[in-house]
Parts: structure tokens; C-alpha cells; sequence
């Protein structure tokens, strides 16, 4: 018999080799299934035999593995099951500082990152070919479309509200109450829309969604279909996903008849960030500039084309499925915590040893997720900082680390979950200059519409690097006769500039038209808070800065 | 008729049916060649019924669509926050000398490959884990 042998074929898994490795395994005579990703980053490219891994593997390892293979399969019942990750708990400091660390026949779902998990999104992760019809409907796929014909919009909809799903592209705003508004605005022609614009550093659950599991998510948006009345889907894919767009494409062909009276579509984005925005995609699929649309109305009563539109994240449709399949809905709510229902794909990223995707209910704490689950910085350093929800989430101290992963408590924390992406980084990292960065970015991707948000991001950057020279002197001109209207004085010093700087990032947050102005005083206001030692060298300068906006 | 005005209305009849077409007309456009220069945004403000206004102020927000074709391979590197935690910044000083004047080096905010940075795009391509050797090896060969 021969040998079956699973590789992944997910972008970033391809980007380590797995393509080489393949081809070897083939060479050998072995039946080689490209299947998706499991999800666990630093083992990638990993090869899968009878439920076993080796990796990260080389083309040189073919023999090796193989003979492995051969011999464990003989002595199954001998085979150890506290290798590295194979089901002893791995303490924050396991594997000796710079080795590399890799899994060599252990069972895949046995170890701690996997079998700690609860995979209802990324149920089928490292388990199916992304583009077999057959693995789909073998692995109980289109079960929740069958069921959602057969119960009818209404009932749809109240099983998505009793699942309690909230938006997974960071806003966190229940979908059962969108899907009710766009079924309850009356229009002849509807839309769902696919946010599949992921671009904040740190994540890429929809990347490996799209790319591991195409039929799942489309399965999600006909649901969306039927529940709302929509005949005409679009995903929106940023041009960064270049694998993630093929799949689709080829996904889409491949299920026609099945989704059929339903049709989609995949749009291709051009390189801005802002497009995530969901009124700015909106205005990117009508083929204007990415600006982002005051609201309301909102999209769900006047969206694409003016016409009532569901747009939700990737993650928040791959979701749906699932809930719609008999009893999924309740077992889903009964994940969680508090108002954060069901589970939430977490995207361990940055210098982290263990990184990879982590789905789990909500209510975990990220001392678990960055020491326990993680191993701790992939340099062997100590963990400076971890930013949660991307380039517009806030830096969190190790002090806090006891923070559930939860909505709510995020919110009161002043911090946000947004897509779930958790970037570690180590002592080395100058919070200033991330701080700055925050701004930076903000100012390159700014649509532009607003004031806070287009000129307060340049202005965000001047005053971080000021507060880096330690303020401003006045200049020869200003300090001229000639020119009345300016101060005579000293200049402004480092705790003046802060000052500036905290009143700045209060205008940006209240006054921004959407959250990319609205959410960079998170990063740049967590990191002054945290950190103050990395902005000047007396703290009482951002104490006092923070107080007056604070206080 | 040049080929330029041929070549653009066979792209234009192929998406103009279609909801909202200008952006996947801009894709093609800026695939055949290399950039979506005044000529064509004038050809396509006339195939849509459009003013060329309102086609360049779509082209030029979006950061794909460039205005002149530039001949230089790309080597495009992601410097956003996963990446400068896993040290990208270490590594732009030696990709840019290694570039010179052949080869762009291009600044990309997430390829989605953040567990494995530093990480680059060529193309299609994707690289992961890149250190100082990588990189220069990547941009040599780019």
C-alpha cells in the first residue's frame, strides 16, 4: 500500500519548502495530499503520516522520516508521548535557548497546541485537501446550507442571534441583529459582502481560512444568502493574498450549482489598508477611492450600490456553518464568556516560539496564551510587550497579563481585541519608535477624509520625534524682532511635547470618522502609559500628561 | 486606432458589465503594463462614462496602481509590527545595498505571513525566516 503522505499547501507553508518537499515525497512513491494547514507556524513545512508529524522538514529528511515511519508503525504502542510537544506541558523556558525546535513522530492531535484547542471554525485545519469537494462534504460540509433551506430566514437568523456570534473583524457587533436589519429592510436586490481585507500586522486566521477551508467560507456567505434574501455575494481579498485568491477563485468554480440560486464573487483590493473599513470597502467595490462613508446610514440599510448589505468579516461567516448545522447554534453559545460567545481564532504572532493558529472559546488569558501555549519569545528574551488586535491595538504590559481574552474586559482595559492577532516582542524593542510607528502608519493609510485622522497622524509623528530630542528650542526666525506672533520663551521641553501629544491622540479618537484614526491613540497612548521610561527620562512629564486628559 | 486603445477596450468590454468595474479594469491595465499612465486613464474614463478626474483619483489612492511603469524588479518587504518584532529592521541596510539601483525594494504593510517573519513577497513568491544572507540571496537573484 502506498503510503499517504500530508503536506500542507497553505502560502506560508509553501513559503518554507513544503512545494520542494512535496515533489521529494512523490519521488518516493508516496501518495502526497496537499491538504491545509494545522496551524502551528514554527513546524511548517510539516509532513503528516498516519496522524503523525515531522517537522520543520527538509527535502534531505525524506528517507529519514520514511524509515521513522516504518518502524513506528511496528511498534506503535511503544511510541513516546512526551516528546516536545507531546503532551507534557511545555514550561515557558522548555527547549535550550537557539535550538531549534521540532516535532519528530509525535501525534499531531495529541500535542498541547493542538489538543488544547477548540476548533469549531478551523474544524477541518491540516485535516483537508482545500479544494476536494469530496473531503468537504466527507468532513460535514454544506450540512448547515441543507438545514438553513429547510428552516427559512427567519429561523436562520434567530439561531445566529441564540449563537451569539459577534463580528470577528474587531468591532464585535452581534451578527444575528445585522442579518435581522438587512432581512427587515425591504430591497430588491441585496448583497453579502466578504471582508476579507485582513490587513493588520499580527493576523492571518482569514488568510489561512480562505486559503485552508474556500468551500467553508462560501458555505457561510449562501447561508448569509438565504437568510437575508441576497442572490449576489462579493469577497473583497486584499492583493497581499495572491494563494488566497487563486483557491477562491477555483472554489467558486468548482461549487456553482451547489450554491446556486446564490452566486459570489471575488474582488480583488489594491493596496490600502483602509479598505478593511467596511464603508470604504463598500466604496472600493463600487470602484471609487477607498474613503470611508459617514454612518448612518448604516450598510445593512443603505450599503453596496445604496441597496441593504451584510458585510462581515471572514472569520464571523466561517463561523456560520457550523452554528446552522442541527444543535450547533447552542453548542457554540455554550463557549465562552460573559458576552463574548463561542470561540475566536487567535493568531500567536511576532517573536513568539510556538506561533501559529490558536482557536479556543473566549475567556483565556494571555499569560496561558503567550507563556503556556506560545513557549515564551522565539529569541529566548524576556516578553517586553504584546499588542493585541493589530497596528491599532493597544501595547500590553506583562503585568497585566491576566487579562481574559473577552470583549468587554478589553474594552475596560482600555485595549481591543480587534481580529485576534497577539504580536509578541522582546526586550528589545524601543516603544517609542513603535509609538512613532503606530503614527507613521496611520498617516500612510489614511483615507484622507478626515481632519484628525489625515493631519493628526502626520502632526503624531513630528511630536514623537520631538519627544525623542527632547522638545523643541524655538528657532533663530521664531526668535526674531520681526516676528511678533511667536513666543519668546525657551521651547517647548520633552513633558510639554507629551502633553501635545496626549491632547492629540484625544482628538483623534473622538473626532476620527472611523477607527483608523480613531484607534492609533491605542498603541501610541498604551505604550506612553506603559513605558513611560522609553519616552523621557523623568516619568513625571507623562504622569502629569496623562492626568490632565485622564483625571 | 494604436494598440494601446485596442488592447484597453478589449479589457474594458471584458468588465463592463460587471458591478463596479473600474477597479478590475485598473488590475489588468496595471498587469499588462506595469503601471495605469495618463493615456489610459483617459481611455477609460471614456469606456465607462466617467471623468478622467474620477479616474485618477482612484488610481492614484490605491497604492498598486502606479503612474509610470518602472522596469525594476520588485522585492517587496513587510515592516509592520510582527516583523519588526522578529528584526526586519536589521535587515533593510543590507537589502538596500544589495539592490542598488537594479533592483526596488518596496515597503508592504502584512503579507499575513507573521508567524514566520521577516518575510518578503517577489512576484508570486513568498519568503519566510529571512536573515541577513536570505535577504541579500532574495534581492540578488530577484
Amino acid at each position: 500500500m502506498t503510503t499517504i503522505v500530508k503536506i500542507s499547501d497553505d502560502a506560508l507553508a509553501r513559503a518554507a519548502g513544503a512545494d520542494r518537499l512535496a515533489e521529494a515525497f512523490a519521488r518516493k512513491g508516496c501518495e502526497v495530499h496537499r491538504v491545509s494547514s494545522w496551524g502551528m507556524h514554527w513546524l511548517e513545512p510539516l509532513v503528516e503520516i498516519d496522524g503523525r508529524g515531522y517537522g520543520p522538514a527538509t527535502a534531505a529528511d525524506v528517507d529519514a522520516i520514511l524509515d521513522h515511519d516504518r518502524s513506528s508503525t511496528r511498534e506503535a504502542e511503544k511510541q513516546p508521548k512526551d516528546g516536545p510537544l507531546g503532551g507534557a506541558p511545555l514550561a515557558p523556558d522548555f527547549s535550550p535557548e537557539g535550538a531549534p525546535e521540532r516535532m519528530w513522530g509525535e501525534v499531531i492531535e495529541d500535542s498541547l497546541f493542538i489538543a488544547t484547542q477548540t476548533r469549531l471554525t478551523f474544524a477541518r485545519a491540516g485535516k483537508t485537501r482545500p479544494l476536494s469537494l469530496e473531503d468537504y462534504e466527507a468532513n460535514e460540509g454544506w450540512q448547515g446550507l441543507r438545514r438553513a433551506r429547510e428552516i427559512g430566514p427567519a429561523a436562520i437568523v434567530e439561531e445566529v442571534m441564540h449563537s451569539g456570534l459577534r463580528g470577528r473583524g474587531g468591532a464585535g457587533f452581534p451578527a444575528g441583529i445585522k442579518w435581522k436589519t438587512v432581512l427587515d429592510t425591504p430591497g430588491l436586490q441585496k448583497y453579502i459582502v466578504c471582508n476579507a481585507d485582513e490587513g493588520d500586522s499580527g493576523t492571518f486566521a482569514d488568510r489561512m481560512a480562505m486559503e485552508g477551508d474556500p468551500f467553508q467560507l462560501i458555505e457561510g456567505m449562501a447561508i448569509a444568502g438565504e437568510a437575508v434574501g441576497a442572490d449576489q455575494g462579493y469577497i473583497y481579498v486584499r492583493s497581499e493574498y495572491p494563494d488566497a485568491i487563486g483557491k477562491l477563485d477555483a472554489a467558486l468554480k468548482l461549487c456553482v450549482e451547489i450554491i446556486a440560486p446564490f452566486k459570489c464573487e471575488v474582488r480583488v483590493g489594491a493596496g490600502a489598508y483602509v479598505c478593511g473599513e467596511e464603508t470604504s470597502l463598500l466604496n472600493s467595490l463600487e470602484g471609487k477611492r477607498g474613503e470611508v462613508r459617514a454612518k448612518p446610514p448604516l450598510p445593512a440599510i443603505k450599503g453596496l450600490f445604496g441597496r441593504p448589505t451584510v458585510v462581515n468579516n471572514v472569520l464571523t461567516l466561517m463561523a456560520v456553518p457550523h452554528i446552522l448545522a442541527e444543535g450547533g447554534a447552542a453548542h457554540y453559545q455554550g463557549h465562552g464568556l460573559g458576552r463574548s460567545k463561542g470561540t475566536m481564532p487567535i493568531q500567536l504572532a511576532g517573536n513568539i516560539k510556538h506561533a501559529g493558529l490558536y482557536e479556543v472559546g473566549f475567556g483565556v488569558t494571555l499569560r496561558e496564551l503567550v507563556y503556556d501555549i506560545g513557549g515564551g519569545t522565539y529569541s529566548g528574551r524576556p516578553v517586553k510587550a504584546v499588542q493585541v488586535g493589530g497596528p491599532l491595538g493597544a501595547y500590553i504590559h506583562p503585568d497585566q497579563f491576566d487579562i481574559k481574552f473577552d470583549y468587554e474586559e478589553y474594552t475596560a482595559a482600555e485595549a481591543l481585541i480587534g481580529h485576534g492577532g497577539i504580536t509578541v516582542f522582546d526586550d528589545t524593542v524601543d516603544m517609542l519608535e513603535m509609538a512613532r510607528f503606530a503614527m507613521e502608519f496611520c498617516s500612510i493609510e489614511s483615507c484622507g477624509k478626515c481632519t484628525p485622522c489625515r493631519i493628526g497622524s502626520v502632526r503624531g509623528v513630528e511630536v514623537l520625534e520631538r519627544i525623542r530630542h527632547g522638545g523643541r528650542k524655538r528657532d533663530t526666525f521664531e526668535l526674531m524682532p520681526q516676528i511678533r506672533n511667536a513666543p519668546k520663551n525657551a521651547g517647548r521641553d520633552a513633558g510639554d511635547e507629551i502633553g501635545l501629544l496626549t491632547d492629540l491622540c484625544e482628538t483623534m479618537k473622538f473626532g476620527s470618522l472611523c477607527a483608523l484614526g480613531g484607534f492609533t491613540p491605542y498603541p501610541v497612548m498604551s505604550a506612553l502609559r506603559n513605558w513611560p521610561e522609553d519616552f523621557t527620562r523623568d516619568p513625571a512629564n507623562v504622569e502629569k500628561a496623562l492626568d490632565r486628559v485622564e483625571g | 486606432m494604436s494598440t494601446k486603445e485596442q488592447t484597453l477596450g478589449e479589457i474594458i468590454a471584458r468588465h463592463h458589465r460587471r458591478e463596479g468595474p473600474l477597479l478590475p479594469i485598473l488590475h489588468d491595465v496595471q498587469h499588462e503594463y506595469g503601471c495605469v499612465d495618463a493615456e489610459s486613464e483617459a481611455l477609460i474614463a471614456k469606456g465607462l462614462n466617467l471623468s478622467r478626474a474620477d479616474v485618477h483619483g482612484v488610481v492614484s489612492f490605491y497604492h498598486d496602481f502606479l503612474s509610470k511603469p518602472d522596469p525594476r524588479p520588485v522585492v517587496q518587504i513587510c515592516r509592520a509590527e510582527a516583523c519588526k518584532a522578529r528584526g526586519v529592521e536589521r535587515l533593510i541596510n543590507d537589502a538596500t545595498l544589495a539592490a542598488g539601483e537594479r533592483v526596488k525594494i518596496a515597503t508592504v504593510y502584512c503579507l499575513g505571513l507573521c508567524s514566520a517573519g521577516p518575510a518578503a513577497r517577489t512576484g508570486d513568491d513568498l519568503h519566510i525566516r529571512l536573515d541577513e544572507a536570505a535577504i541579500v540571496k532574495l534581492v540578488e537573484n530577484a
